[in-house]
């Protein structure tokens, strides 16, 4: 049985129209200290996958088990790092930091959390900002005390909610670095949910396409077999990486794309448009 | 023949000492027909120059004319697409298009304005969105109307500024594919501001780089051989197409070491300015 393990996993929610079908018979086997990255659209339903991984949603059908037991509610073997930070604004660095420890390990010494919280912020080199509030921080630096947190609690398995889609190009390069070089020492269990088919190719050792939504569904995993530590650069030369860059976007704008995607050709052309002598 | 073209084009503003130079001479000239897209990082001036085209932003020195003709001011002739698609929130889709179309064709009755608004609507795949109002649409559906607008008035050129740059890469691939569609259909002259190396490549006939501002110019322009009609798999399956792609990483990470990495640092940095604007578009769509 793989470590993290979800089976047969669907959720809607009803509207006002009805009942939407939002995931569809997921099925997903992660094994200790892999990284895995789920890639798809906005609004397919990626958030509502971390939701009920993290026990904060429960599905309507299927099983999720971590370690062989059972998700049934929020716990601190699961880490979230979500993609607006959700930093509490009076706190200083330190402090959001702390507030989970102290919550995780409350039989520790003082001294021992302290340095356990210190240990973390300069993992994230953060160290220099530490007595600094959330609103003195970039949006780069906000979500590393994020990761930052999520780290300390040492949880069994990270799961991160596009945590890099708010950032600009060269903020997310830098944190994308990180997360590879602090994965790398810790050998964490990780699931990554993002819309960047590069962003997936270079952190993860398997790669799972979601399909659009209503009734999303994962599409097949294509492992990426580049060994580590992977250069951006290098990259653009490596067959693999435009192997699986291929087959990943091309399930995603194809089989796994909005039936909209594409100009409609049936599509009546008014005359009008001939009179004023016009050819588009 | 050069059908859009720009020359010696320079902006500057006053500053406490001096004047801040944000363009400096800067020179290209497009045929008609060609998709070029101008590529270049964050504030280096690339939307400043697309916005002299539009005639939204005077021009210091230089000039600029389409089809032979300088221009003044904004006009019909030039259709823009902006990263925001700026809808007017009470009204509907079609009745966002129409708005566009009933300035260009003032002699129209009401029904053609409208059979032409829905037939770009119905193009970009939102035939069955006609009639919801901005609020209800996702932020891909609304920069689908946008495209439908900035076609519908038939522009002489088109001007897209970031067109996807607030939508995730996935959705913004997608858009790629209906623009170019609707594009090759006659091949209108398009300039296209963009910091998205594969969107520029699979779009474009050339690609201009830009060098960092202050006093930003044309840093190089890469010839893009892909033939047309393209398709996504056939570009990303050119012999060429990698090579090309570094060419332009290489050109913007060259560029990113003069600047960038200094503002991530900044105890308050781009990111407070910076996200408002993906809720800026919200609000004013919402509000």
């Amino acid at each position: 049985m793989a470590f993290l393990e979800l089976k047969g996993v669907s959720k809607g929610y009803t509207t006002s129209g009805g009942r939407t079908e939002v995931l569809r018979d997921i099925n997903l086997e992660i094994e200790k200290g892999e990284f895995v990255a789920v890639v798809g659209y906005s609004g397919a339903g990626k958030t509502t996958l971390i939701s009920m991984i993290a026990g904060l949603v429960r599905p309507d059908t299927g099983t999720i088990t971590l370690d062989g037991k059972p998700i049934t509610e929020p716990g601190p073997e699961r880490g979230v790092v979500f993609q607006n930070y959700s930093l509490l604004p009076w706190m200083n660095v330190r402090e959001n930091v702390q507030l989970a420890v102290d919550q995780i390990f409350p039989n520790w010494s003082r001294d021992q959390r302290r340095a356990h919280v210190d240990k973390y912020i300069a993992m994230v080199n953060l160290t220099p900002a530490a007595h600094k509030k959330p609103h003195e921080l970039s949006g780069g630096m906000r979500q590393r005390v994020s990761v930052a947190r999520a780290l300390a609690m040492d949880p069994a398995v990270l799961l991160l909610d596009e945590p890099l889609s708010a950032l600009d190009a060269l903020t997310r390069a830098t944190l994308q670095d990180e997360i590879e070089n602090i994965w790398e020492r810790d050998q964490k269990t990780v699931l990554l949910i993002t819309n960047d088919v590069d962003e997936g190719i270079l952190l993860a050792d398997r790669i799972i396409p979601l399909s659009a939504g209503p009734a999303a569904t994962l599409g097949a995993a294509v492992k990426v077999d580049i060994p580590r530590p992977r250069d951006r650069k290098a990259l653009n030369h490596d067959a693999r990486f435009k192997t699986i860059r291929g087959r990943v976007i091309h399930y995603l704008l194809g089989a796994g794309s909005k039936s909209q995607g594409k100009v409609r050709e049936a599509v009546q052309r008014p005359r009008i448009l001939d009179e004023l002598g016009i050819t588009a | 023949m050069k059908y859009l073209e720009m020359w010696q084009l320079t902006k500057t503003y006053p500053a406490p000492v001096g004047e801040a130079v944000i363009v400096r001479d800067f020179d290209l000239s497009l045929e008609k027909g060609e998709f070029v897209s101008l590529i270049g990082h964050s504030g280096c001036g690339k939307s400043t120059v697309l916005s002299m085209v539009a005639g939204l932003t005077e021009v210091t020195a230089g000039g600029i004319s389409v089809a032979g003709r300088e221009i003044e001011g904004p006009g019909p002739d030039r259709g823009v697409v902006f990263q925001a698609p700026c809808l007017l929130p009470w009204m509907t889709a079609v009745e966002n298009v129409i708005l566009g179309v009933a300035q260009v064709y003032p002699r129209l009755t009401h029904k053609s304005h409208r059979e032409i608004a829905a037939y770009y609507l119905e193009l970009v795949g939102l035939g069955d969105a006609l009639d919801k109002r901005p609020g209800e649409l996702s932020g891909g559906m609304r920069q689908r109307v946008g495209i439908a607008r900035a076609f519908a008035i038939s522009p002489k050129v088109l001007l897209l500024d970031e067109p996807f740059g607030m939508l995730d890469s996935l959705t913004r691939m997608e858009l790629q594919e209906v623009l170019l569609e609707l594009w090759s259909r006659d091949k209108k002259t398009a300039l296209m501001v963009t910091h998205d190396v594969d969107e520029a490549l699979f779009l474009s006939d050339r690609v201009a780089m830009m060098t960092n501002g202050p006093s930003a110019k044309l840093g190089g322009i890469l010839e893009v051989p892909f033939a047309r009609p393209r398709d996504r798999q056939g570009v990303l399956e050119h012999p060429m197409y990698y090579d090309l792609r570094e060419q332009l990483i290489g050109f913007l990470e060259g560029q990113s070491h003069t600047h960038g990495k200094v503002d991530e640092e900044k105890a308050v940095a781009p990111a407070e300015k910076a996200p408002p604007l993906r809720s800026r578009a919200v609000n004013l769509e919402e509000a």
